[in-house]
């Protein structure tokens, strides 16, 4: 069971400010598709590995040389908002210090 | 509708040139949109581009592959360089990417030519199309009724006609159920075998990409185009390609097995659908397959199992929509937190918030045991259950759905009602194998039915070779809906 005051939670971990409808629709919901998830424990799997990836791949690995990336003023470009000052060129975003 | 076999014939023999057969795709979709809504956005003169360079080709004498001149759609969560690619979702609203997928790269430079961006669910998150923050697409055999997702406008743009071939995205049935829901054939490779690079991730241990088309040949071309190793996915295999195509053939190979999955017969399967895919059944018997009954048990495991599995992944992916690289980003945010907070809230559907609310509480401490490493456990089970049905037959067939295409708005409401369309679908992504819808009939309202072909690892050779037999004996591919 996950009650209202949990689903407020896990929105704060997720970053997602819901308005109070959709924290009551989502309890309501999460609880439904989380019932639905208990029939999972009708199997024994103590002795069970995980599997992580149906398809093992394992030590993939590239030489580790520099690559040119041409795309660096379409990246920035792509950005909401953006500053080039002396420094250079960054990503812009609201403060994130307080003035306390 | 003109196959790919086709259309090259016309191009070769200069019947028709590339331009002439881009420009026939780019009027039937204008014609046909304002009912469809199968594409989010039109690249008429990207094409006309590239089917002259076609046609140059052509005219310097120079030969030219199977794909070269045909038009294509493109699912919108493959990335496309300078065109924008939404996800259907509004936080990437104006996205232009700066770099292409593996898979539209190496489409283009087998010559295909792509008329545009096709609809989806957002973050091909949904089974109807109906999560798109921008448009709802029709099922070409049923205005009235959803296409399927989360590839629907790539499956209804080739049923209804618009482009002979599409690519989507198959994370727990995303081509197969709207291949059958829209009566075309789908395809999702064995996961690994084509690159996933550009391809936006929902949940990375299942998303493959693959082809639809109105024939098993022509998904075996586009197959065949996609698939193959890519240093930029380290997931992806280091398989020789074998060429599909050229093993095809009307008559199955001598002593061929197909496991009849029997828990799919059960609870929840319309009549009408079991009585198609049984006479399927019956017609491979009279084919010369050998039929064995095959139990998978914990066939029924997969769907809580993904539902866990898929949006735990999708938690941790989605993650990177925060506002400050790409996409969008709320008005005016007070402070660094409220701008995150704000920017999903705004940015992201109803199903998007639902699955990373899953995935989160199924990730968060306390929790991860009961939910996560129990669903990954099971995982285990139901790949089991595969591989000891697959010492035993070639391929495994059962219904692609459990019914044929619903009503717009008919699930919308009830979250648990819409997962229960992949039923069918989910265990094959948990496994990685590779499945395949075709049709296999129609039901007393003229709506398409799908078969399912399930292969083992990288025996895409088997599946499309099942497929393409039962095809060759069958008319089911012939019918085409009334626009």
């Amino acid at each position: 069971m996950i009650d209202r005051e949990q689903v407020h939670k896990v929105a704060h971990l997720a970053r997602l400010d819901l308005s109070a409808g959709e924290e009551e629709q989502f309890t309501t919901q999460l609880n439904g598709i989380l019932d639905y998830f208990e029939q999972l424990n009708e199997l024994d799997t103590t002795h069970v590995q995980p599997t992580t990836r149906a398809i093992d791949v394992s030590n993939v690995a590239r030489v580790d040389a520099l690559q040119p990336s041409p795309e660096r003023e379409q990246i920035l470009e792509s950005a909401p908002d953006r500053e080039t000052n002396i420094q250079g060129d960054f990503f812009k975003v609201p403060k994130i210090m307080s003035a306390d | 509708m003109a196959s790919i076999r086709e259309l090259h014939q016309q191009l070769i023999t200069k019947k028709r040139s590339a331009v002439e057969i881009a420009q026939e795709s780019l009027d039937c979709i204008q014609a046909l949109e304002p009912k469809l809504h199968s594409f989010l956005c039109v690249t008429a003169d990207r094409a006309l581009e590239q089917a002259q360079q076609v046609d140059a080709q052509i005219a310097a004498g120079e030969e030219i592959g199977w794909l070269a001149g045909i038009p294509t759609g493109i699912k919108d969560n493959l990335c496309t360089q300078g065109i924008p690619t939404t996800c259907g979702s509004k936080i990437l609203q104006n996205f232009v990417p700066p770099y292409e997928s593996t898979v539209t790269g190496r489409l283009a430079a087998a010559g295909a030519v792509m008329v545009g961006k096709t609809n989806l669910d957002e973050f091909a998150m949904g089974s109807s199309t109906e999560n798109s923050a921008y448009q709802l697409t029709a099922n070409p055999w049923d205005l009235e009724r959803v296409p399927g997702g989360s590839s629907g406008g790539s499956a209804a743009a080739v049923a209804g006609g618009e482009c002979p071939i599409a690519l989507g995205s198959d994370t727990g049935g995303s081509i197969r159920q709207p291949a059958a829901l829209c009566g075309v054939v789908g395809m999702k490779p064995t996961y690994g075998l084509v690159s996933r690079y550009g391809l936006v991730a929902y949940a990375s241990s299942l998303d493959q990409i693959g082809p639809f088309g109105r024939s098993v040949e022509d998904v075996a071309i586009v197959l065949g185009a996609i698939a193959g190793h890519d240093p930029k996915d380290s997931t992806s295999l280091k398989v020789a390609v074998p060429d599909y195509v050229s093993l095809l053939s009307p008559e199955l190979r001598p002593k061929f097995r197909i496991g009849v999955i029997k828990e799919t017969f059960g609870e929840g399967l319309d009549a009408v659908v079991s009585e198609a895919v049984r006479a399927a059944i019956a017609q491979y018997e009279a084919m010369g397959a050998e039929i064995v009954e095959i139990s998978c048990p914990k066939f029924r495991y997969g769907l809580p199992t993904y539902y866990i599995i898929a949006p735990s992944e999708a938690s941790a992916n989605l993650a990177r929509y925060d506002g400050v690289k790409y996409g969008f980003r709320a008005e005016n945010p007070p402070d660094l937190i409220s701008m995150y907070t704000q920017t999903r809230a705004q940015g992201f559907g109803a199903e998007v918030k639902r699955r990373i609310m899953i995935g989160t509480y199924t990730l968060s401490a306390g929790y991860y045991d009961a939910y996560y490493l129990k669903a990954q456990k099971v995982r285990t089970l139901i790949k089991q259950d595969f591989e000891q049905a697959f010492a035993q037959v070639d391929v495994l067939v059962c219904p692609t759905t459990p019914t044929p295409a619903f009503k717009a708005g008919e699930k919308t409401n009830d979250p648990l009602s819409m997962y229960l369309s992949d039923l069918m679908t989910i265990p094959v992504n948990l496994a990685g194998l590779p499945g395949l819808s075709l049709p296999c009939g129609f039901d007393q309202q003229g709506l398409p039915i799908g078969l399912q072909i399930i292969g083992n690892v990288l025996r895409e050779d088997l599946v499309l070779q099942a497929a393409y037999a039962y095809e060759q004996a069958t008319e089911w591919h012939q019918r085409a809906p009334v626009l």
